[in-house]
């Protein structure tokens, strides 16, 4: 914890950052601090319960436009800095990278295939609950299965934290939003709560670090990351690990299994 | 105010009859341990052992989802067909605590302050509150500190404290209460000799909401909304458990050319869209001018103007926000603001 401190003081001090993203002792848990000073950078805490994915503020424009970042990073905000790379949301050797070895050790990571290189040596951290959650929906019968997602989406505000959380979310603006012609229906209803969170995860094929940030950020605790790893799961199953092919649906590949993409 | 008091074994019986006297109950219900408040089918469903449910019970007059009026062209003629009262329920709101209650004076505020909003005062005039007061707390819980209390009355009809695990204290504060309980008066007992105070919550004072209002009247251009909203991403999960926010959206359901309706909608001062200009201007550009208009208009521009404040210390902003907005403890640093 005092070596991140100490190395944030200095990049701060050096001014090769004017920012840093990592966590801070809140309420209960870990949460999110946008440290600009060395007092900031005293607040800091990194270890195994800083889960959030913080990758979610380094496209926000407001907070970074024209700054320097630095960005203590989960293994699932690594992952979301690989694909914000891949899809020239962050330019590669920019951001000043920390996060934690397998064994618990502070790490630097200078580009995208420092980051690569520690995905490969972390095991993925278990998601044994979605897993079997998404195992009890499936094995639901149609009806039933109907029943619980309407059940549970009927229930959707459409405060759109899910949306808020995901650092894959970045458009300016969303399919939501748009209103000539109105893709969705703005207000909260069942359908169009359902229309909402498959147009989010089918935006999310092949791009989705599966960090459940969406699910963890639902205020009403609706379990729409388990959607999001489903959708994983599949991309997984068709196209193979995503990592290393650019984003799976806007890829075009001729040895494609599918017909119609010749 | 008149005190009574009911046991428990009467409480269901009591709101099984008012039930039956063709009220809806809308009340919290515990599911996959999430509590929220529902038209129950049963007074079994009811539940009356969470600190908070996850959402307030605004929706009750405030609907998330209002169909405003409906039109149909016509032969170049267009019908209008106005809101309508007409099918609204008659509701007992139950179960609810202080701080829901209260924070119907807030939203009535906001609705009646120029025109009276039809929609809402047609909801409100057929809703009864059967308030329970918190015999526990969480630390997120702050109203004491913007002046509420655990035990305290104000928005409720009713007020229920519990004794000990037998029974109610009945608080009867209005008419509308009184009609609740006197023809059904044989459920109903004397007061115990209590002290009401024991049975409550201790929820402590975190800050003088009096200096908060002072310190930010003057902080407009303070660098601390800034400091404070870097970590707020922007979602509307604050504003939508709140039980006195009340920004509104309205929107079309076109069905076709021909007709549709017009709806209203729940939408929050923290969205960037709320204020974004035709022209592409917008007002409150960045976060940090979003997070102090909603402090300030909760905690200034509303007790100047409504004589209400936006605020009634429920800690749900605080609870359901992904990234740990504590509000008590932001109103804690503006308290201590140096001006």
């Amino acid at each position: 914890m005092n070596e991140l401190r100490s190395k944030v003081k200095a990049l701060l001090g050096s001014s090769e950052i004017d920012l840093f993203v990592g966590y801070e002792q809140g309420t209960r848990l870990p949460r999110p601090l946008l440290a600009a000073s060395a007092e900031d950078a005293d607040k800091l805490i990194f270890d195994e319960r800083c889960t959030g994915n913080l990758a979610v503020y380094l496209t926000r424009k407001d907070l970074m436009g024209g700054k320097k970042a630095g960005i203590a990073a989960s293994y699932y905000a690594l992952r979301s800095i690989c694909r914000l790379i891949d899809e020239n949301q962050l330019q590669d050797g920019a951001t000043k990278i920390f996060a934690l070895t397998p064994q618990g050790a502070l790490t630097s990571l200078e580009t995208i295939a420092d980051v690569k290189q520690l995905l490969q040596e972390t095991p993925a951290p278990a998601k044994q609950v979605e897993d079997a959650w998404v195992q009890e929906v499936e094995e639901m019968p149609a009806a039933e299965r109907w029943k619980f997602w309407t059940g549970e989406l009927a229930k959707c505000f459409k405060c759109y934290a899910c949306r808020a959380a995901c650092p894959m979310c970045y458009c300016t603006r969303c399919i939501v939003e748009v209103n000539r012609p109105q893709w969705l229906q703005p207000w909260a209803a069942t359908l169009s709560n359902m229309e909402w969170q498959i147009n989010r995860v089918m935006h999310m094929a092949g791009r989705c670090a599966d960090c459940g940030a969406c699910g963890a950020a639902c205020p009403l605790g609706l379990p729409v990351h388990i959607i999001a790893h489903k959708m994983v799961q599949m991309v997984r199953q068709h196209f193979g690990e995503p990592a290393d092919k650019g984003a799976t649906l806007s890829t075009f590949d001729p040895s494609d299994k599918e017909n119609f993409i010749r | 105010m008149e005190l009574k008091y009911i046991p428990k074994t009467s409480l269901k019986p009591w709101l099984e009859k008012v039930r039956e006297g063709g009220k809806q109950i809308y009340a919290p219900v515990a599911e996959n341990g999430k509590t929220s408040f529902k038209r129950v089918k049963s007074v079994d469903e009811i539940s009356m052992e969470h600190v908070q449910t996850a959402q307030s019970a605004k929706g009750i007059a405030f609907p998330r989802t209002e169909k405003l009026f409906s039109y149909a062209k016509q032969q170049g003629d267009v019908a209008l067909q106005d809101y309508d009262p007409g099918s609204l329920p008659n509701t007992l709101v139950f179960g609810l605590h202080p701080c829901d209650a209260a924070a119907f004076k807030p939203l009535s505020g906001i609705f009646n302050w120029d025109t009276g909003d039809k929609p809402f005062n047609e909801r409100m005039q057929r809703v009864v509150m059967v308030s329970l007061s918190c015999s526990k707390c969480d630390p997120f819980c702050f109203c004491t500190s913007v002046g509420g209390s655990p035990g305290s009355a104000e928005g409720s009809d009713i007020l229920l404290t519990a004794v000990g695990s037998d029974g109610y204290l009945v608080e009867v504060a209005t008419d509308k209460g009184k009609a609740l309980t006197e023809p059904h008066a044989a459920l109903f007992e004397a007061p115990p000799d209590v002290n009401r105070e024991e049975l409550l919550a201790r929820v402590p004072a975190k800050f003088s909401v009096d200096e908060v209002e002072r310190k930010i009247a003057g902080a407009f251009e303070s660098d601390v909304w800034k400091k404070q909203s870097a970590r707020c991403i922007g979602c509307g999960a604050c504003a939508f458990v709140c039980p006195a926010c009340a920004c509104f959206d309205i929107q079309e359901n076109a069905r076709g050319a021909a007709a549709g309706d017009r709806i209203r909608c729940w939408d929050s001062c923290g969205f960037s869209l709320f204020t974004l200009h035709t022209s592409g201007h917008n007002p409150r550009e960045t976060q940090s001018w979003r997070w102090r208009q909603r402090l300030l208009h909760k905690f200034c521009y509303m007790p100047r103007r409504l004589a209400a404040r936006g605020c009634t210390g429920c800690g749900r902003c605080s609870r359901a926000c992904p990234v740990d907005m504590n509000l008590a403890e932001h109103l804690s640093e503006l308290e201590k603001l140096k001006t």
